[in-house]
């Protein structure tokens, strides 16, 4: 996802990532390769980052635009949530990241999904694509790897999923994306978020679902 | 040692030997000079009232609102220093906004009081302002539901069921503590704020011009702050003077 053009050797989250809803919670997924050019520059990277206990971002575009972005984001979550004295909600994190976004929009290339728990709306998935808009979907998918699996996604998913087959879901759609973006690439990783907290799942390269490769 | 008159109350960034901030004492001072206001946390709503009065007969009825709204959802009223009170009403609908830009959500009670009252406090910290001549009163509805909130030019604040501020405070929160407000519907407390508003400021302006403003934010105003309608106003004036009248004619009796 790199419309907004990378500046010569800078480093880019040429990416899959995505984010379901289930009933109770939410999945967020993504690969693991992160590029200069050709160049493998990590391929176990972790594209998931947690902005507060509750809530995930899912990163795409540059890397370092999108950890700066992030790192404020988490910054501004604690000290609501400080002031508050109660978890910000899914809602108040993505418009956060939509905010910052559009505000910098000419100077940034990132492209972000929120998914999230929170006690008034349960489970939600926020997409804040390139141009800084904001979109509540129940599901989402993103970075140059997604294109390939719209059709995929559509036809797979369901509303009210179980956790479990949203962890499904969410494994064979990275895989598929993997296996035909060159930009995409290495191990899966998972966050399931609900309301008993978070749990990471770790998709070895060697162990991902296969399809028919030709 | 003499806490008064040694040149300790110039400036409210001095203490005074016993460690008092006089301006900021002063400023209660110019609260207390208010026209009565009420404040009272019902169980569906919240009811605000003020008493002012009118100067002068070339003022037209009912103009001149004292009472405020800075958000859907919130209303103020600044009893004390009536110019003082439009900056703090202004502050507030910026901070209401800029939260509302910020997060998408309108801002809590708890919010825009812990917000307010950290502005108010500032302004007892420095020898080139004074503090606020008023204290506010925030009246919200939100997802925890309704509350009401009251800021002293200190800048401390606190969550109340019921408060007076302003001309015969003490009278008047001697009334309201005899209410049950956790049952009381909003509509009943109009009913007794117009009855408290009569009866306490009885002696003090009985031949003088004046208005009283009533606002609510309740389940019956779909949760906005607005005006509350002129038919139950008229309801409550009528039996609060009722009361007044019974009262004058009871101790009639007893003479």
């Amino acid at each position: 996802m790199n419309t907004a053009p990378l500046k010569p050797g800078e480093v880019s989250l040429g990416t899959t990532i995505m984010a379901v809803q289930f009933n109770g919670g939410v999945v967020v997924g993504a690969d693991s390769r992160t590029t200069t050019g050709s160049y493998i520059a990590n391929r176990v990277t972790d594209k998931l980052t947690q902005v507060h206990d509750h809530i995930f971002c899912c990163r795409s575009g540059s890397a370092a635009d999108t950890q700066a972005i992030a790192d404020i984001v988490h910054y501004n979550l604690q000290l609501l949530a400080a002031q508050e004295g109660e978890e910000p909600t899914v809602q108040k994190a993505a418009n956060l990241f939509q905010q910052l976004v559009y505000q910098n929009k000419d100077a940034l290339s990132a492209g972000i999904i929120v998914g999230g728990y929170d006690k008034y709306n349960g489970g939600s998935v926020y997409s804040v694509p390139l141009g800084g808009s904001l979109h509540k979907q129940p599901f989402c998918i993103g970075g140059s790897g997604s294109t390939y699996i719209y059709g995929f996604c559509d036809a797979e998913y369901k509303e009210n999923m179980t956790k479990e087959e949203c962890v499904d879901f969410v494994k064979r759609s990275v895989a598929l994306a993997m296996s035909r973006d060159g930009s995409s690439g290495g191990v899966i990783r998972l966050a399931i978020i609900d309301k008993n907290g978070v749990e990471r799942i770790f998709v070895p390269g060697n162990q991902l679902p296969q399809f028919f490769e030709g | 040692m003499s806490s008064i008159g040694t040149g300790y109350d110039l400036s409210s960034s001095t203490y005074s030997l016993d460690g008092r901030i006089f301006q900021v004492e002063y400023a209660m001072k110019a609260v207390d000079n208010s026209g009565l206001c009420i404040g009272l946390r019902a169980k569906d709503g919240i009811v605000l009232a003020i008493s002012k009065l009118v100067h002068s007969k070339l003022l037209v009825p009912k103009s001149n609102k004292r009472i405020a709204s800075v958000d859907q959802h919130i209303g103020m009223v600044c009893p004390g220093l009536i110019a003082d009170g439009k900056a703090l009403i202004k502050r507030a609908r910026a901070e209401a906004q800029n939260y509302k830009d910020n997060f998408r959500m309108p801002i809590s009670g708890k919010m825009i009081a812990d917000r307010m009252g950290q502005f108010v406090q500032a302004y007892t910290l420095y020898s080139s302002v004074r503090p606020f001549g008023c204290s506010t009163l925030i009246a919200t509805y939100d997802s925890v539901g309704p509350s009401l909130y009251m800021i002293d030019p200190s800048g401390v604040y606190w969550g109340y069921f019921g408060c007076a501020v302003g001309k015969n405070k003490q009278i008047a929160k001697a009334e309201i503590e005899k209410l049950k407000l956790n049952e009381l519907t909003s509509r009943q407390a109009v009913m007794e704020v117009a009855r408290i508003m009569y009866s306490v400021m009885e002696d003090d302006i009985k031949d003088r011009d004046y208005e009283i403003e009533y606002t609510w934010i309740c389940d019956e105003s779909d949760k906005k702050h607005v005006e509350v309608p002129s038919d139950l106003i008229e309801e409550a004036e009528r039996k609060a003077k009722e009361s007044l009248d019974d009262d004058d004619d009871d101790d009639m009796d007893d003479e």
